[in-house]
């Protein structure tokens, strides 16, 4: 197995990081805003198996088991919020939810 | 905790009972409470003042706490008595207590008795801390309280904007004279390093710095101090630059004109002045200043009451009068004259005050001479004490004012601060004098009755016999306490000069105010006969001139008063409130943009979240 250079995984993983977060930015629907929020987590995770296995320690892996198991939970809570504000409002643009005007 | 320190305690107490628990008390009670512990304090003063005659003691002390202290120089709440304090003690308390019987009484059926009576009773709380204060910080504290008392008291029937204006007036014209003398304070403290008052007449004749000046033509510190504490003593016993504020100040109840406005408050500079006898003493420039400013206030004021209409302004004329002479013995070096002078003249003006409140309460409330006359009939009582007021007031022979005032004018002519032009202004005062009481009574009490004749005299106070008491105790004592000379040696000094004056001179100051009565006797008679109205209605400058006391309030209103509230309306949006709203404006904006940002976006709020985050980052790593 060819040994993959940390600077290449870490680039990898700021340009999902970055993917993800101009799509949470610019997406106005809340579904693909979710997703991108995915692919952020995932940058996230690639990095940490990247750091781990540089390393050689286990504590990465564990940390995207932790990441996969945090992306679960909120992917259901957020797709519950999805399906709630679909009924309320009949539209899943998240500029229409701007009550919190200060 | 001895006597000493008790005697102002006990209308403290009084005063915090009274104003806390206002109008829940009924009038017996607070009357009983205010009138029963200025009876006390007097009998304490009474006491002090027995003990410090049999000459076994000549000072008592009384160290309470440290106030706080600069340096070395400690600043003590302790009280000092000796001879002068307590003959002030004992007017203050003395004549205070007659008055608050009085005013109980007078005041009885107004809806704010108990805070009338809270606030009398501060005053003379006030007014025993400055006269027994030992430094003259605490000195100051009275001197203030003082002050704000007679603001409150002046202004005591608010509703109507006169008082209130009054009221205003006195405070402003007595904060300037204050001023001066915070100023006399700060510069002895800097040359004597000392606030005792003791000890700075002490060092004062000591030490060579304060009374020498260091250049040949400049003044030494000994005459800016003295001079400074003559402003302050000059604002509060409405001496000539700021006198204006004591007629006006006649719109205050009549228990109040009697109580400070006659008896104790107004004496206060006169006070200051014997007390720092020190000062004075290296200072003989401002002695002679203090006898001209008192000469010039003494004919000024003889002058303004002539032309007088109100009964009330009349006697706060004849009070600045009366305090000029007051200044002019202690700036001829006549120090025991002056206080003396000081006590029975609170005697008399009490009684005059007092009884002139009687008339005026008989009357309904009418104040104007023109208005009254031959109450001689109605009011037999009232007119007699009237009558040995004005008696004491003019100076006849055997009277508690002939006693004091002769005093004063026979130290005149050899003083080397005085002079013998100062005593003919004297003798022309006391001519003055005695003219304007002659009107005064001839007026009111002699001649036909001009009040409407089915007018019924009020018996509200004819029928009180503890009033009559009270006035008949001031009556005798304006007639008898010149008796009791009070022996000051040991703490103002004498000058024993008077011997080389020439032997005519007492004779003609006994004779003035019969030449004076006699002029008036002959000058209303021919009134009498072609009716009084010529002389009510005389509308000549002259006269109007003087009834408005001199034009002083006009010069003071065009020189000082406009000139100020036209900087002041210039100057509304003031240079230094603009630096202020700058910052104020700096918030403001910073607020406006932090507000925009607050819109509510859920991706407005995670992209600026982000990009902040970035820019952290950046700021850590670079």
């Amino acid at each position: 197995m060819t040994d993959i250079p940390l600077t290449h995984v870490l680039i990898l993983s700021s340009l999902l990081f970055t993917i993800g977060f101009v799509g949470v930015v610019v997406r106005k629907n809340t579904l693909f805003m979710l997703m991108s929020l995915e692919v952020m987590l995932n940058a996230v995770g690639v990095a940490f198996i990247g750091a781990g296995s540089v390393w050689q320690e286990a504590d990465g892996q564990i940390m995207f088991i932790l990441i996969l198991t945090l992306a679960a939970a909120e992917v259901a809570v957020g797709l519950a919020l999805l399906i709630r504000m679909q009924r309320r409002y009949r539209t899943l643009d998240i500029d229409v939810l701007s009550k919190m005007k200060g | 905790m001895n006597l000493l320190a008790s005697l102002p305690l006990y209308p403290l107490l009084s005063f915090l009972v009274l104003i806390s628990f206002g109008k829940r008390l009924s009038w017996a009670v607070s009357s009983w409470l205010s009138v029963g512990s200025m009876g006390l304090s007097a009998l304490c003063s009474l006491w002090l003042f027995a003990q410090l005659s049999t000459g076994e003691v000549n000072v008592i002390t009384s160290h309470l706490w440290q106030w706080f202290s600069i340096g070395s120089a400690e600043v003590n709440v302790s009280f000092y008595l000796d001879a002068l304090s307590a003959v002030m003690i004992l007017v203050v308390t003395g004549v205070g207590f007659l008055i608050h019987l009085f005013a109980a009484i007078y005041m009885k059926s107004d809806e704010n008795f108990t805070r009338f009576m809270a606030y009398m009773n501060l005053f003379i709380v006030a007014m025993l801390v400055l006269v027994l204060a030992d430094n003259l910080v605490l000195l100051y504290l009275g001197w203030e309280g003082v002050g704000l008392c007679s603001f409150l008291l002046i202004g005591f029937w608010y509703q109507e904007k006169s008082n209130v204006l009054a009221a205003r007036k006195a405070f402003i014209v007595t904060r300037i004279g204050d001023t001066a003398m915070a100023i006399g304070l700060f510069l002895l403290f800097k040359s004597l390093s000392s606030l005792n008052i003791v000890e700075i007449n002490q060092l004062a004749q000591t030490s060579d710095a304060f009374s020498m000046s260091l250049a040949s033509n400049e003044a030494s510190d000994a005459y800016w101090a003295a001079l400074l504490l003559l402003g302050g003593a000059v604002g509060k016993s409405a001496q000539l630059p700021l006198q204006t504020w004591l007629p006006d100040a006649m719109a205050g109840p009549t228990p109040v004109s009697a109580l400070i406005h006659a008896a104790t408050m107004v004496t206060a500079g006169v006070y200051l002045i014997a007390r720092m006898n020190g000062v004075f003493i290296m200072a003989p420039e401002v002695m002679t200043y203090v006898a001209w400013l008192g000469a010039i206030t003494l004919l000024l004021a003889g002058v303004a009451a002539l032309a007088q209409t109100d009964i009330k302004r009349v006697l706060a004329y004849s009070t600045m009068s009366q305090i000029g002479y007051m200044m002019l013995a202690l700036g001829a070096g006549a120090w025991s004259a002056g206080v003396f002078h000081l006590t029975t003249h609170a005697f008399f003006k009490a009684l005059l005050f007092l009884t002139a409140g009687a008339v005026i309460l008989a009357l309904h409330h009418q104040q104007s001479l023109f208005k009254m006359g031959g109450l001689l009939k109605k009011l037999p009582f009232e007119s007699a004490l009237f009558l040995i007021g004005l008696a004491c007031l003019v100076a006849l022979p055997g009277t508690s004012g002939f006693f004091s005032k002769e005093a004063i004018i026979a130290s005149l002519w050899s003083s080397p601060t005085a002079g013998e032009s100062l005593w003919w202004c004297a003798i022309l005062g006391a001519l003055l004098t005695s003219i304007y009481s002659c009107r005064l009574f001839f007026l009111a009490f002699l001649g036909e009755q001009r009040f409407p004749k089915d007018l019924v005299i009020s018996d509200h106070l004819e029928t009180n016999h503890l009033l009559r008491g009270a006035l008949v105790v001031l009556a005798l004592l304006s007639l008898f306490g010149g008796l009791f000379s009070v022996d000051l040696s040991t703490v103002l000094p004498v000058n024993n000069e008077s011997e080389l004056s020439p032997d005519w001179l007492h004779a003609v100051a006994i004779i003035t105010p019969f030449i004076g009565i006699a002029f008036s006797w002959f000058y209303f008679k021919r009134y009498h006969s072609k009716g009084i109205t010529s002389l009510a209605e005389s509308q000549s400058s002259w006269v109007v001139f003087c009834r408005n006391g001199l034009g002083f309030d006009v010069i003071y209103q065009l020189l000082l008063v406009k000139p100020y509230c036209f900087i002041a309306q210039v100057n509304r949006r003031d240079l230094f409130d603009q630096l202020i709203m700058l910052s104020a404006w700096y918030v403001g904006i910073w607020r406006d943009v932090l507000s925009v940002s607050q819109n509510g976006r859920l991706r407005w709020f995670a992209g600026t979240f982000g990009l902040s985050l970035i820019g952290l980052i950046l700021v850590v790593i670079l």
